[in-house]
C-alpha cells in the first residue's frame, strides 16, 4: 500500500451471474484481507441479484498489457476477418457464442 | 389476554427490534469508515427495515380494522413500542455499532432458527427468510469484532469499552411475559430459555477469539417488553415520525 493512501488494499471483483456463465469483471473494492474482501464485494456488487458466485483477485496480482504496445499487440488482427466465424450459419439454439 | 392479542404483541415485539435498529443503522449512511462498510451497514439497515415491514404488516392484519403497517411504524407513541433496549442504544463509535449488532444478531440467529418451526405459517415463513439475512449479519459483526478486538491497542480498547457498556442490555433478550407464555403453549413462539445457552456459548467464542474480556452479569436493564424505554427512543421517534406527524397521510 502506498503510504499516502489511507484506503486498504485493492481487490478486483468478478461476478458469475449464474452457473455455467463466465465470471465478469464487476469493479474493485478495498479490503485488508480475503475475508473482508469477500464481504465487501458481496455488499457492493451483489445487492440486486447480480450473481451467484464471486471471484476475488488482489489487483497487484494482475499483469496488464502496456497501452504503448497496442499497435503491436492488437492492430494486426483487425484486417483478418477470416478469424471471425461470420461465414457460418449459427446452429439454432446455440447460445453464449 | 386472548391469543390474538398475544400474537399481535409478539409481532410488534420482533418487528420493533427490526424497525428501530434499521433506523439506527441508516444513520451510518454516508458516515461509514470506508465506502464499502458504509454500504455494508446500510445493507443491514435495509434488511432490518424489510423485516419490520413484513412483521408490522402481519401485526396490522391481526389487529384488523383500519390499522396499517405504516400507521404502526409512524403513529405509535414511545410507550407503545416493544423493542429491546439494546437496539435503541446510540450508534456511538464503530465499535459500539458492531457490538450492538453482534449481541443482537447472534440472538436472532437462534431465535429465527427456532421460529421457523412455529405453527403460525406467516411467522415461520418470515423466520425462514430472515434467517438467511441474519447469518450474514452474524458473520459481518463477528468478523469485525475479532478484527477490532484482536487489533491495535486503540481498537481493542474501544471494543472492550463497547462490550462493557452494552452488556447490561443483553439480559433483556431472554425475558418473557404472559403473552409469550400463552403463545409458547400453542407452539407459536420461541422458548427463549432453550436458546440462551447457545447465545452465551456463541458470544463467548467470538469474544474469546477477539481476545476480549467477557463481562460478568451484573445489573441488567429491563423495560422493553412493557414499553418502558431509555431516553434514546424518544429521540429516534421524533426524527422517524416527524413527517407523518407534521403532515399526516403525506404522499410522494
Amino acid at each position: 500500500m502506498n503510504k499516502h493512501d489511507t484506503q486498504l488494499d485493492l481487490w478486483e471483483v468478478f461476478i458469475q451471474s449464474r452457473a455455467g456463465l463466465p465470471y465478469m469483471h464487476a469493479g474493485s473494492i478495498h479490503a485488508s484481507d480475503a475475508e473482508m474482501a469477500m464481504q465487501n464485494a458481496r455488499d457492493t456488487y451483489t445487492r440486486r441479484g447480480e450473481g451467484t458466485s464471486i471471484w476475488l483477485v488482489p489487483s497487484n496480482c494482475i499483469k496488464a498489457s502496456d497501452p504503448s504496445d497496442n499497435d503491436m499487440m492488437f492492430d494486426p488482427s483487425n484486417d483478418k476477418i477470416y478469424r471471425h466465424p461470420t461465414f457460418y450459419v449459427m446452429p439454432e439454439g446455440a447460445t453464449h457464442i | 389476554m386472548t391469543k390474538k392479542e398475544a400474537l399481535y404483541n409478539y409481532c410488534l415485539r420482533i418487528g420493533d427490534d427490526a424497525l428501530i435498529l434499521g433506523h439506527r443503522l441508516s444513520d451510518w449512511c454516508s458516515n461509514g469508515p470506508i465506502l464499502e462498510e458504509d454500504l455494508a451497514l446500510t445493507n443491514l439497515a435495509l434488511d432490518m427495515i424489510g423485516r419490520a415491514q413484513a412483521l408490522l404488516t402481519y401485526a396490522a392484519e391481526i389487529k384488523g380494522g383500519n390499522v396499517t403497517a405504516d400507521a404502526l411504524a409512524y403513529r405509535r407513541s414511545e410507550r407503545e413500542y416493544y423493542n429491546h433496549l439494546l437496539v435503541e442504544q446510540a450508534n456511538g463509535d464503530f465499535a459500539h455499532t458492531i457490538t450492538r449488532q453482534l449481541f443482537l444478531s447472534i440472538f436472532e440467529l437462534y431465535f429465527f432458527e427456532t421460529l421457523q418451526q412455529s405453527k403460525d405459517n406467516t411467522l415461520a415463513a418470515i423466520a425462514a427468510k430472515t434467517l438467511k439475512e441474519v447469518k450474514y449479519h452474524v458473520r459481518h459483526a463477528a468478523d469485525w469484532a475479532i478484527r477490532l478486538g484482536d487489533g491495535t491497542t486503540e481498537s481493542k480498547k474501544r471494543m472492550q469499552q463497547a462490550v462493557n457498556d452494552l452488556w447490561m442490555y443483553t439480559g433483556e433478550l431472554f425475558e418473557t411475559d404472559e403473552a409469550e407464555g400463552l403463545l409458547l403453549h400453542e407452539g407459536l413462539a420461541v422458548d427463549l430459555a432453550t436458546i440462551k445457552a447457545s447465545w452465551q456459548k456463541h458470544i463467548k467464542e467470538v469474544l474469546s477469539e477477539a481476545t476480549l474480556h467477557i463481562p460478568t452479569d451484573g445489573y441488567m436493564q429491563t423495560g422493553g417488553l412493557k414499553g418502558v424505554h431509555s431516553e434514546q427512543l424518544g429521540h429516534i421517534l421524533s426524527e422517524m415520525q416527524y413527517l407523518q406527524r407534521a403532515y399526516p397521510d403525506a404522499k410522494w
